[in-house]
């Protein structure tokens, strides 16, 4: 069976970063599962963890004051879930749903960040990574409020 | 005008290229709340060529005309289909013409895809909202020729899960073709277990080898820059990277100028351009 320490250098998350790096944040990880209709975490807790989706398929959520919540984006193999650990006041903005089964990668966000704190140099590393991310969601949910298909007439 | 830029297949119109020719509804179907599909045939029993890409100027008789791309079989030119979102006086004309009526087609027209020159490469389609239906007659032609190709994959983004285009196809291209097809959209609610987000994030996973892949683009005019930039930051040639590009279009045949982008008659030089053509004029925000 295939270790973390093993795993992470495959995820294109943490491809390229100095083995030493993936070993030491490694450290702060456990490998976790989420049946389907099973909550990552909620919005409003407090943001502790990083996830590293695997397989299968997370719904990120904003409920609304009235219906069901609106799904707001999705996160599959290979992406990331959650940069609120970074980012004070670390509590997630919105709720977390796995839509199927889902087995990820949970970093503690406390052990992280006392591993960017003790090492800059990691610091640097992962949070390049994580801008990236935020980036491209940026990017992605800037295009799609220019609402490019149209509202039906 | 210039003879370059786009993919060189196309049929020609019969006859005076002016003059509508008689067709009638035969089937009509309501793909989504605002989109149906027409499928006709020619009043005078003469069949229609066309190449995967190309469109047609569909008039509503007292309406109006509009250029409609063809969505339906090249190898069933005995049919003319089309899959038209209602947007307007023309459109609305169109999507409700039930069966029996007579609609007058002028074309086909302008340059199609030339999906076959993808033969023993990966080809990617990305298509954007309504910007499946133009698409649809390349994937049926990689279909039947499927040995031919690659990896073929088809990413969709439509607005929201009920904006869908051709549902049944899709499963059938993604369970008897071999096509890996990615929908994505741009809002879901609780009950939608697929993909939320921007086409062109499926775009940046991969899953061809893009030195080797024709990818063949249709949508929204943003939606295809940002596709085409992400295409091109994977590796995909500009040479091998086409668009449709489905401005406004008038005469159909490169005379009014209605349709031009600097030297090029989106109409006859187009609507399929390649990137390397496109990607100087596409960024100028005057053009
Ligand atoms: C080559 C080509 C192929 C096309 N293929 C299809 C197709 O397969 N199915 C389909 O539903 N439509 C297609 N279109 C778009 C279609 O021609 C227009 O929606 C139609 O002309 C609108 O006419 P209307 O009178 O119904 O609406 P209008 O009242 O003329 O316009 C209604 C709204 O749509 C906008 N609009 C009009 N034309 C376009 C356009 N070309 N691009 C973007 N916005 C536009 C207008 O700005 C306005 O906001 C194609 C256009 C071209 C040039």
């Amino acid at each position: 069976m295939q270790t973390i320490t093993d795993y992470l250098p495959q995820h294109p998350f943490f491809a390229g970063l100095p083995e030493p790096v993936v070993a030491l944040v490694a450290g702060c990880a456990v490998n976790v599962h989420f049946r389907p209709g099973q909550h990552l975490f909620h919005e409003g807790e407090p943001a502790d963890t990083f996830y590293v989706i695997r397989h299968g398929r997370v719904s990120l959520e904003v409920r609304a004051p009235a219906g069901s919540p609106v799904v707001v984006d999705s996160a599959h193999a290979d992406d990331v879930v959650g940069w609120s650990w970074l980012v004070p006041p670390h509590r997630w903005l919105f709720d977390a749903r796995a839509t199927e089964e889902t087995s990820a990668i949970a970093f503690d966000g406390a052990c992280l960040r006392d591993k960017c704190d003790t090492d800059p140099a990691v610091g640097y590393a992962l949070l390049q990574r994580v801008v990236q991310v935020m980036s491209t969601r940026l990017q992605s949910a800037r295009i799609r409020l220019l609402d490019v298909y149209g509202a039906p007439v | 005008m210039t003879a370059v830029a786009g993919a060189g297949s196309r049929a020609a119109p019969r006859g005076d290229p002016f003059v509508p020719r008689p067709f009638v509804v035969r089937r009509h179907r309501q793909d989504t709340r605002d989109t149906w599909t027409l499928v006709l045939e020619p009043a005078d029993g003469a069949t229609m060529p066309f190449a995967a890409g190309q469109f047609t100027m569909m008039q509503a008789f007292g309406a109006g005309e509009a250029p409609i791309s063809i969505s339906g079989d090249p190898a069933r030119p005995e049919v003319l289909e089309h899959t038209i979102r209602n947007v307007g006086a023309v459109t609305r004309a169109l999507v409700h013409a039930g069966p029996g009526t007579e609609l007058g087609i002028r074309g086909p027209f302008g340059t199609g895809w030339e999906v076959s020159s993808g033969r023993g490469g990966d080809v990617v389609f990305v298509a954007g909202g309504i910007g499946l239906a133009p698409l649809r007659p390349a994937i049926l032609e990689v279909c039947a020729d499927r040995a031919s190709y690659g990896r073929v994959l088809l990413l969709y983004g439509a607005r929201t899960p009920e904006d869908i285009l051709f549902g049944d196809d899709l499963r059938r291209w993604a369970a008897d073709h071999a096509v890996d097809v990615q929908v994505t959209v741009d809002n879901g609610q609780h009950a939608w277990q697929g993909r939320v987000g921007l086409v062109t994030q499926l775009v940046d996973r991969g899953g061809f080898d893009a030195v080797n892949t024709l990818a063949l683009v249709c949508g929204p005019e943003v939606m295809m820059r940002y596709a085409a930039m992400a295409l091109r930051a994977r590796g995909v040639a500009p040479a091998r990277l086409r668009l449709s590009m489905e401005r406004n279009m008038k005469c159909g045949v490169g005379l009014c100028g209605h349709c031009q982008l600097r030297e090029y008659f989106l109409c006859v030089d187009g609507p399929v351009l390649t990137y390397d053509v496109l990607e100087p004029l596409m960024s100028r925000a005057e053009l």
